[in-house]
């Protein structure tokens, strides 16, 4: 039994980690929340230096060729310090669908600059306040021009290249866009987490190549889904754990009653439930880096079990760290609220915790048939 | 990551499997997972004793502790392989999990040698059955406040009081018993250690009626029991201690809970028509069936985490800890949906009539039993708090004062 990550791994962990408490402090983060910015650049420079962007970018493309292993660790630490970084956009979508599903001219142009960080990708699939489905795509591919209107994207202001979810020729499609192109348009929109920038961006006749079949491409869209969630799990551990520490250090600060708040079961319980929830996290998020890192047939099951639990654990910990702090915890000078923030963010960034639910009892239902 | 054994392991399996394969028969898969056995508890110690003993000459009964007392000398891993590969197996349990995981350990930490020698082996062979007197009717989650007592008499000790919750003290033949020897002291100070032998004059052994309609336990009265101080185990007043040593080894003797998952939900789900239609279609019933399969998986792979340190030879993480807090609550719960699901039959507890032998209706009691049993919900989350995440223990009111000066319920 070796159901852990490697020394190599934890030593990557432990230098993301400290990098980020050197040049991501919250007091950092709250530059960016407090400000027009969409993102840190010192930071996600500093990150691309490290070369954790292209870890898991094979080398003939620019990257490391290291794996999903050494990215999930990466992504932990990014959670933890709630990195105001369009890491997640860039290599957890749009250079994991391409590398997955481009052909070689397309690798070749995208892979390096994104593995380099000179380039920010991002993935566009949602348009609006509905789940995309490949009944409702508005967002049309027709002889190589894309048009329509997508909202929210990541990151959508300071990208170059997007991964568009789009209609062609009756099935729903992958597309590569340029965004430099003067055919698209963009304006950044209000959103619960302004760490992280989104974005309206609207297609009008942008020119634009297919990624991959068209005929599989709702298919090879919930495969890049799937990879993301392990990924983005792995970001709601990380945060999950820095929330439920900020909670059990304020209850071990702060006096009520001539005691420790700590001290009351209501509050250490609600801490223990935080730790518990956190571990069943953890041990699924395991199971779903080792599936995804030998590309192994059950990552669809292995992503949702993840993912459930991961935002599970986030939800419960960030907002009832909020609600360990009492009244301070509601100001806006308390750092509670990055949390709260990001944990929604990670939830529905790839679709509600319902949606992967139902993904997840599809899959048993149709591993059980089988 | 793997999932893989390392050279040795496999070694290790490998002869452990032939040796089952040549000893017992395989699993019967067909059978029905809840049903219960038709055979008088008498039939069961019999089977139970030859396996047992079958098991101690291979040195598998024990194989964690030293080869000196009938052990394999071997690590926690080897005694987690060998228990994954009788689980393959329909080998007879329910006997000796308790003295051989709770009461024989504390006696190898504290019994002289003499009785060591005398002891262990019969234990170890299934001939000798022990059981555990800790917990009393006033005296449950806060063991230390017990009231059964202890006088000195010469070489003996006097013993009167009332245990309760001990598994098999009608067919135990030695009990490990902790008494209050000081009520003068703070409750803690004033505990005294003892091994008794379960056939003397004075002891009454009752069982208890669960919430189930079974008896698997029992509440056993002290009257006038008379101990020789040689079977004291510690010092005057050093119970507490002792005891500790006992339930340091309570929860790995517990184990886990079973019965229904997520996976008969499903087929019950499958099986079953609501008013709306096939229950499988139900988004509120495939919502809470995703939550369960994840809860179950995340239990699974924090298994494999502590096995993954056992197997490096490290000691686990604290995440060994969170298994009780959710399987408890779980097997409840999702015993309480599945008999929602069955609608107004949902009432029915016929093994004839509800699905799977009633095994929904049966884990519904079972579980009410499980979340206190060897440590509530409560007392595991004052554990995880304090011990793992490091909060402060609750403010305590108990613990400078005599033990006669506490207040007391009725």
């Amino acid at each position: 039994m070796n159901f852990d990550f490697s020394d190599d791994q934890k030593m990557l962990k432990e230098q993301v980690k400290r990098f980020l408490e050197d040049k991501s402090s919250l007091d950092k983060v709250r530059k960016v929340l407090e400000s027009d910015a969409d993102y840190d650049e010192a930071l996600w420079k500093g990150l691309c230096e490290l070369g954790v962007a292209g870890a898991a970018i094979p080398e003939e493309y620019g990257g490391l060729g290291l794996g999903a292993l050494e990215l999930c660790v990466v992504a932990e630490e990014l959670g933890r310090a709630v990195a105001p970084v369009p890491f997640s956009s860039s290599i957890y979508l749009a250079a994991e669908a391409i590398r997955l599903f481009g052909n070689e001219d397309q690798k070749n142009k995208w892979l390096p600059k994104l593995a380099s960080g000179e380039l920010i990708g991002t993935l566009a699939a949602a348009e609006g306040v509905q789940a995309p489905s490949p009944k409702n795509l508005k967002v049309t591919f027709k002889n190589g021009k894309l048009s329509g209107e997508k909202l929210p994207v990541a990151d959508g202001n300071i990208a170059g290249v997007a991964v568009v979810l789009c209609h062609a020729d009756g099935h729903a499609a992958l597309a590569l866009v340029d965004l430099s192109a003067a055919e698209v348009e963009r304006a950044p929109v209000t959103t619960i987490d302004p760490t992280r920038g989104h974005a309206r961006i609207d297609f009008k006749d942008a020119p634009a190549e297919l990624l991959g079949d068209p005929a599989e491409g709702w298919a090879n869209y919930r495969r890049v889904e799937a990879g993301a969630a392990v990924l983005f799990a792995f970001e709601q551990v990380g945060g999950a754990e820095a929330s439920m520490n900020m909670a059990k250090n304020y209850a071990l600060d702060r006096y009520a009653f001539g005691r420790q708040i700590g001290s009351y079961q209501a509050i250490k319980h609600k801490i223990a439930d935080m730790y518990v929830k956190l571990e069943l996290a953890r041990s699924n998020c395991y199971y779903g880096a080792m599936v995804l890192s030998d590309e192994a047939h059950d990552l669809e099951l292995a992503a949702a079990t993840a993912r459930v639990a991961a935002t599970e654990a986030y939800r419960f910990a960030s907002q009832e760290n909020i609600q360990v702090h009492g009244g301070i915890g509601f100001t806006w000078e308390a750092n509670p609220q990055f949390h709260y923030r990001r944990s929604k963010l990670l939830a529905l960034v790839l679709g509600s915790a319902a949606r992967w639910k139902e993904r997840l009892v599809a899959e048993l239902e149709r591993i059980n048939a089988a | 990551m793997d999932f893989n054994d390392t050279p040795e392991e496999a070694k290790f399996r490998s002869e452990v499997r032939a040796w089952l394969e040549a000893n017992a028969k395989p699993k019967d898969s067909s059978k029905a997972r809840a049903g219960r056995s038709t055979k008088s508890e008498q039939e069961r110690l019999e089977r139970a004793r030859e396996w047992q003993a079958k098991k101690a000459e291979a040195g598998y009964a024990a194989i964690t502790w030293p080869k000196e007392y009938g052990g394999l000398g071997g690590s926690s891993i080897h005694s987690v392989i060998y228990s994954q590969e009788e689980s393959h197996f329909d080998v007879p349990g329910g006997f000796y999990e308790i003295g051989l995981g709770m009461c024989i350990p504390t006696m190898l930490a504290w019994a002289t040698e003499e009785q060591k020698q005398r002891y262990v082996k019969p234990a170890l062979y299934g001939e000798e059955i022990w059981c555990q007197l800790f917990s009393e009717p006033a005296a449950g989650s806060d063991v230390a406040g017990l009231r059964t007592k202890c006088e000195r008499d010469g070489d003996d000790w006097i013993i009167n009081g009332q245990k309760v919750w001990t598994s098999g003290a009608h067919f135990c033949d030695y009990g490990i018993i902790v008494t209050r020897s000081d009520p003068n002291v703070p409750k803690h100070k004033g505990l005294t250690f003892f091994f008794i032998d379960m056939k003397s004059p004075g002891i009454e052994v009752r069982p208890i009626r669960q919430i189930t309609g079974e008896a698997n336990f029992n509440e056993v009265f002290f009257t006038d029991v008379r101990v020789p101080d040689s079977q004291r185990l510690g010092d005057v007043g050093q119970g507490w201690k002792v005891a500790l040593t006992t339930l340091m080894n309570e929860r790995l003797a517990i184990g886990q809970g079973s019965g229904v998952d997520h996976a008969e939900l499903l087929q019950l789900a499958r099986d079953t028509e609501l008013e709306t239609g096939p229950a499988i279609q139900d988004a509120s019933v495939r919502a809470n069936l995703a939550d369960w399969y994840v809860q179950s998986q995340g239990l699974k792979y924090t298994k494999f985490r502590t096995l993954t340190a056992l197997s490096k030879g490290q000691q686990p993480g604290a995440e060994s800890s969170i298994g009780k807090i959710v399987s408890g609550p779980k097997m409840q719960d999702l015993a309480s949906f599945g008999m929602d699901m069955q609608g107004q039959g949902g009432i029915l507890q016929d093994a004839e009539l509800s699905p799977l032998n009633a095994a929904f209706q049966n884990q519904w009691f079972g579980g009410a039993g499980y979340r206190i049993a060897g440590g509530t919900d409560e007392i595991l989350r004052n554990i995880v708090s304090e011990q793992v995440l490091g909060l402060p223990q609750d403010i305590r009111v108990d613990k400078t004062v005599p033990y006669n000066e506490l207040p007391r319920g009725k």
